[in-house]
């Protein structure tokens, strides 16, 4: 019964590598060479010895005493056929003093079982198979592994193959790498902007999905700046470029995430030190099973020693006790995390990145710019006469002079063309506001001191911003309140990181104590510091930082453009709203390419996924081989089953893996 | 001086082991091996040629991981 098991097993594989061999003809397949090699290897092994096989024992038998060498002769050149690339690795590695890895394990357990079975001139079929079995494993692993290596580089890659550039008035296909800073290239729809730069002519709808993980579509037109990496979906665009391709942002997206995996992290350091100390110890526990027992059994007990199970058993320790899909598949979850994450929007510039990430429950924030918009627009008009509409373009108008960010919300409120012709005897008042007349009117806007100074009676406002108060021709026309919009996903955000598992959140700025306590209490923020300057900042972190407890991290979240040093200083410095902002991207060790804070939640999640994915495959694949090798030690298991627990346990570590790319519903 | 170069490697132990072959490499400062781009990040000391000590990093990989390849 077993020998026909056997029997369909192997032309099972054989089968499946003549099949995999016609796939590998095709470019698509992504087959090494070695790989191809070693198909060819396993084929001719697996066809060989079920043709030994079904010649079976009698042929050899009715030969007399040569034909028991014949026959090992034979099954030795098979053995060689499939295995001779392990015993030449083992014995490099002997004599390079690299003794213990799987090769070793390997040639000495296949090649005790081939001495067993010489001895007994019994069945080489097991040591042949469990070597064929080891190699079919080997090779699932190497182009499952490459094939998911590939995968995931593709999905992340957003690397733009050309640019066109226009010569002689024919469309040119040009390397990006050579196209010079301020030349003009044409990007035609359904096409990736390859550069960044300036539109110069055209106007089109752009889908940044592989830059933020954001599915709106973007309007560009004719003077918006355009960063490389977007994809052009409906109107033919000239841009002039502003950088060099490896400046560009597509280039420093696509370094930062291909280096990320290079940072590795405490999991990653974790599994190479226990690589390290399992194989030897392996290997002497193998030494102490197969003489101990019987040693006991001889001396302690008085029965006859049992070598050969014992020593069998040891073989078979060996061959369970691979490491590889520990090894394997570690690295890989990380990747496939970082590229998940990068799909999403989330740039993570280290696999010890995303493991501080998860461990985040700390959350600082810089108010501007990252819980509220860091654009200042008029807010409310209160205690007004005439329409709304028209104090804001009275305002617009007086303020019309002024470069100030607060002028500036008041021309943005105002939205039409400003007719400086409309505006006579504009007057500042440094610190006060402006007197101008507008339409024969005299204007006025300013803070309470400047109606002190007409002497007009004004009311005071309760609102949170900065007060602008309107007198017309002398008479109070009301007040116009502008302030910092809060981004309208920001408190959902603060509750999912709540939920995400954040148990502190702090929100830094420099605002007012009045405006910062507001806005806090309006997000649900725990903890607030106002008044703060830059350096301030650093300090603020310094003090929860030292105060935080255990293995627990703190994320600092700004928008990358005045706090460098504050981001340098977290446990992890995340920089949000970072398309095109280089200083952001250096400085930052996450970068959030939309300035949604939602993506922050998002980010921890991700990482938390990633980490709990790395946590099952150390645990199944640790858990199983230690099961695996109590069954061996205890004789419950034989050689057959050892190498399927092995490849088994990769592959579920490896397909595992691979789930961590997918983060779209987190 | 850093420069980055393309390997061929089969598994993830195996890139351990060239990364710490590559280290002890004389000449090499900072080596790290990035199995999932199949990259070698080589950061040398200075007054040392890149190409000289590529040749002895080769060496030495090639020592713990024959099949492994590096296109220099």
């Amino acid at each position: 019964m077993q020998e026909l098991i056997v029997n369909i097993l192997l032309a099972a594989v054989a089968l499946l590598a003549a099949v995999l061999q016609l796939i590998g003809q095709k470019s698509s397949s992504g087959m090494t060479k070695k790989q191809k090699v070693m198909l060819w290897r396993i084929l001719a092994a697996t066809v060989l010895l079920l043709g030994l096989q079904s010649l079976g024992t009698s042929v050899f038998d009715s030969l007399g005493s040569s034909g028991r060498w014949l026959r090992l002769a034979l099954y030795l050149v098979d053995y060689l056929v499939i295995g001779y690339d392990i015993l030449r690795k083992a014995y490099k590695g002997i004599r390079n003093g690299q003794v213990f890895d799987e090769n070793f394990l390997m040639a000495v357990a296949t090649l005790g079982a081939l001495a067993l079975a010489v001895y007994e001139n019994g069945d080489y079929l097991e040591s042949i198979a469990v070597m064929l079995f080891y190699q079919v494993g080997e090779w699932f692993q190497s182009y499952a592994v490459g094939k998911s290596r590939r995968n995931i580089s593709d999905l992340m890659d957003i690397r733009p193959d050309y640019a066109n550039v226009e010569r002689d008035g024919k469309l040119e296909q040009v390397d990006p790498d050579e196209v010079d800073i301020g030349s003009i290239i044409v990007v035609q729809p359904g096409e990736k902007v390859p550069i960044d730069g300036t539109v110069v002519e055209g106007a089109s709808t752009l889908n940044t999905a592989a830059l933020t993980g954001e599915s709106l579509p973007r309007e560009v037109q004719t003077g918006d700046a355009i960063i490389s990496g977007c994809i052009n979906m409906t109107g033919l665009l000239k841009i002039q470029t502003t950088k060099a391709f490896g400046e560009s942002t597509v280039s420093k997206i696509l370094d930062l995430v291909e280096n990320a995996s290079s940072r590795k992290s405490k999991s990653e350091d974790f599994i190479s030190r226990f690589a390290r100390i399992y194989t030897p110890a392996v290997c002497y526990a193998a030494l102490a099973l197969a003489i101990l027992p019987p040693l006991v059994l001889m001396l302690g007990l008085g029965q006859s020693p049992a070598w050969e199970t014992w020593i069998y058993r040891a073989l078979t320790f060996l061959v369970a006790s691979c490491p590889c899909a520990l090894v394997i598949s570690i690295p890989l979850s990380f990747f496939a995390g970082i590229g998940g994450a990068s799909k999403a929007g989330v740039l993570v510039k280290g696999s010890n990145y995303l493991e501080s990430l998860s461990q985040t429950r700390i959350v600082v924030f810089d108010k501007t710019g990252t819980l509220t918009q860091g654009v200042f627009e008029v807010n409310g008009i209160h205690h007004n006469e005439i329409e709304n509409a028209k104090l804001v373009e009275y305002a617009a108008l007086a303020e019309s002079a002024s470069s100030h960010p607060i002028s500036k919300s008041l021309q943005r409120a105002y939205g039409k063309e400003i007719d400086r012709s409309r505006v006579s005897q504009i007057q500042e008042i440094s610190g006060n506001g402006v007197t101008a007349v507008v339409d024969d009117h005299t204007v006025a806007a300013g803070n309470d001191k400047l109606m002190d100074r007409l002497g007009i009676p004004y009311i005071s406002c309760y609102s949170v911003g900065t007060i602008i108060h309107m007198a017309i021709d002398g008479q109070y026309a009301g007040h116009i309140v502008i302030s910092d919009l809060i981004k309208p996903t920001s408190r959902q955000a603060i509750q999912a990181l709540k939920s995400a598992g954040v148990y502190k959140t702090v929100m830094l700025t420099g605002d007012a104590k009045q405006v910062a306590d507001q806005v806090a209490e309006e997000l649900g923020v725990d903890q607030v510091y106002s008044q703060l300057l830059p350096a301030d900042k650093v300090e603020k972190v310094e003090e929860l930082l030292a105060r935080k407890r255990g293995k627990e991290k703190l994320a600092f979240v700004g928008d990358g453009i005045n706090d460098a040093p504050v981001l340098g200083r977290a446990d992890i410095g995340i920089a949000m709203g970072a398309m095109g902002s280089d200083a952001a991207i250096e400085a930052a060790d996450v970068v959030l390419m939309d300035d949604d804070p939602m993506q922050i939640a998002k980010a921890i999640k991700i990482s938390r996924k990633c980490l709990g994915i790395v946590y099952q495959n150390i645990v199944v694949a640790i858990g199983i081989k230690l099961l695996c090798l109590v069954l061996v030690a205890l004789g419950f298991a034989n050689m057959w089953l050892a190498v399927f627990a092995d490849v088994g346990v990769m592959i579920l570590a490896v397909l595992n893996a691979i789930r961590a790319l997918f983060v779209k519903n987190l | 001086m850093k420069k980055t170069y393309k390997i061929e490697v089969d598994c993830a132990n195996c890139a351990n082991l060239m990364e710490e072959a590559a280290r002890k490499t004389p000449g090499v400062q900072i080596a790290t091996v990035n199995f999932m781009t199949q990259k070698m990040i080589v950061e040398f000391e200075e007054g040392h040629e890149p190409a000289g000590v590529m040749q002895d990093v080769v060496k030495a990989c090639k020592k713990v991981e024959p099949d492994c390849e590096i296109f220099l």
